[in-house]
């Protein structure tokens, strides 16, 4: 049953993917990403990880998308299709890509998964307790200097932003 | 998991002699069916009801001669929209055009799932249960989103945007509110807040201050969500036609309005849910009776949705300057600090 499920999502992943990148439309193939991103949530709900799940819907779907569709509407053009890259980018890519898809299943092949007997869900409140425990397997400090990240990233674009308007009253 | 479950599976396995795998399968699908039936009734009524307390505010009657105070009046509406032509405009992006809808009324079918109807009557009672709502919610954004763009409308595409803008924004001080009565309750999971609730009693009362502003925050933000006036600058009749829908005929539109009212649904389910008992009787007239919870359950959530309505025929709408400053410069400092005022209520245990 798990099995069926798994290869379905799976096939729709990797049939997303690859639809994704060889689109010539640019809002198609962020829909066809937005499906690979649905697809890793479905897998992460079939292992029972519904926390994972529902950040991964939020962040990435939710957010992440919806972002690209923005920032993507602000440029010109978008109804056009794509022009083809340059064939010297095409090999490029493609090596690059190969290279990477080499390294993950040399890394999967040659390591011993441990099998998993018992099935557990973590609660949110596990991950919570976790997050915010500054004993041994803690992740207190990550998580205050990713905040603190997060942070300078908003300050930084509230400058930038700032700066734009008092250009625009100085002239 | 749930008691609907077993339920199901019991009685296909002892009464109708089928194999343990064979029932399981046809739960599913006898579940599912009963959500799509229950999610297209809901959809119908409350566009009814919608129709009804907008004649009322204004002194009209209504749709009233279908059925009994004009009930089927909106079964033969949806009956006239199926046999509509599909249309579009030349340009569009069919393929995009095409799956725009199904974001919308996939996710509000997703999160209609988790709704505790009653004590036995809950498909899916998952441990993140108000995050998942939030989470499958902000993806039909996604589908406004795209409807406005594909349809190659300038006026569909400014709906569009600005639902996104609108959405993105309230999504924020309605997880905020969340987050303060989670503080309050302890859980993320629909049942388990309701059970707290029936020890403490309902939230707003035993949350007293904290939960009266989050409730008043979280009925602002929730009409934002829900596209509504006078929050509705995302089809606002006057400016833009009718916003990212403009484009969109026959059923293909039925399923985004079918979506926004069972959305206005979700938004009210989910203020009853945190703030006025889900289920729970008043007083505990009813406890211990299986299944009357329903009865309290869409009671309490169509007054939620009469106060909607409501809404709708007292205020003007926003202009969009105003909508942003109310979310960014408003709601979100207050339901911050909101999080705090719960954080140290709770701590000092001046709950009741």
């Amino acid at each position: 049953m798990e099995k069926i499920v798994f290869y379905i999502l799976a096939m729709i992943m990797i049939v997303f993917a690859v639809m994704s990148v060889t689109s010539r439309n640019v809002m198609r193939a962020i829909v066809f990403l937005l499906f690979v991103m649905l697809g890793l949530a479905g897998i992460y709900f079939m292992i029972d990880f519904f926390f994972l799940a529902a950040v991964q819907m939020t962040v990435y779907a939710g957010g992440i998308i919806i972002l690209y569709i923005t920032s993507i509407m602000l440029v010109e053009r978008i109804g056009e299709p794509l022009d083809k890259p340059k064939p010297i980018h095409q090999y490029i890519a493609g090596g690059i890509a190969s290279l990477g898809a080499g390294m993950s299943l040399f890394a999967i092949y040659n390591y011993d998964f441990d099998q998993v007997t018992e099935e557990t869900t973590t609660t949110i409140a596990d991950v919570g307790r976790t997050l915010l425990n500054y004993g041994d397997g803690g992740y207190i400090l990550p998580f205050e200097v990713i905040s603190i990240l997060l942070l300078a990233a908003m300050v930084g674009a509230i400058v930038i932003a700032k700066s734009y308007q008092k250009k625009e009253s100085s002239n | 998991m749930t008691a609907n479950k077993t339920i199901i599976t019991d009685f296909l396995v002892d009464q109708m002699q089928m194999p343990v795998d064979i029932a399981f399968w046809v739960e599913i699908v006898v579940v599912a069916a009963v959500y799509l039936g229950v999610f297209a009734l809901l959809g119908l009524f409350l566009v009814w009801m919608e129709r009804r307390a907008a004649a009322f505010f204004q002194q009209r009657l209504g749709p009233n001669r279908r059925g009994p105070a004009g009930l089927f009046q909106t079964i033969a509406d949806a009956l006239k929209l199926v046999s509509k032509e599909i249309t579009g405009t030349e340009k569009r992006d069919k393929f995009l055009y095409t799956i725009a809808p199904y974001f919308v009324i996939v996710t509000a079918l997703m999160a209609l799932a988790v709704l505790p109807f009653s004590q036995e009557l809950q498909a899916f009672d998952i441990n993140l249960g108000v995050f998942f709502i939030t989470s499958v919610s902000s993806v039909a954004v996604i589908g406004i989103f795209l409807a406005g763009w594909a349809s190659n409308n300038k006026f569909s595409l400014l709906g569009g945007m600005r639902s996104g803008i609108q959405m993105i924004s309230y999504e924020l001080s309605i997880g905020m509110v969340i987050v303060a009565m989670t503080v309050l309750t302890g859980t993320l999971q629909l049942s388990e807040i309701i059970s707290f609730q029936q020890e403490h009693g309902w939230s707003i009362w035993s949350g007293h201050i904290p939960a009266i502003i989050g409730f008043m925050i979280f009925m602002i933000a929730g009409t934002a969500e829900s596209n509504r006036t006078p929050f509705d600058l995302v089809e606002a009749e006057s400016e833009l036609g009718s916003g990212y829908h403009s484009e969109y005929s026959g059923m293909n539109f039925a399923y985004y309005f079918l979506a926004e009212f069972v959305n206005m649904f979700i938004i009210s389910a989910m203020v009853v849910i945190l703030f006025f008992g889900g289920w729970l009787s008043p007083f505990g007239i009813t406890d211990g009776i299986p299944y009357v919870g329903v009865f309290w359950f869409v009671f309490k959530t169509l007054g939620v949705v009469m106060l909607m309505m409501w809404f709708r025929w007292t205020f003007p709408r926003f202009r969009i300057d105003q909508l942003l400053t109310l979310e960014w410069k408003y709601l979100i400092p207050i339901s911050m600090v909101n999080i705090v005022f719960m954080a140290l209520v709770v701590w000092l245990g001046l709950t009741f």
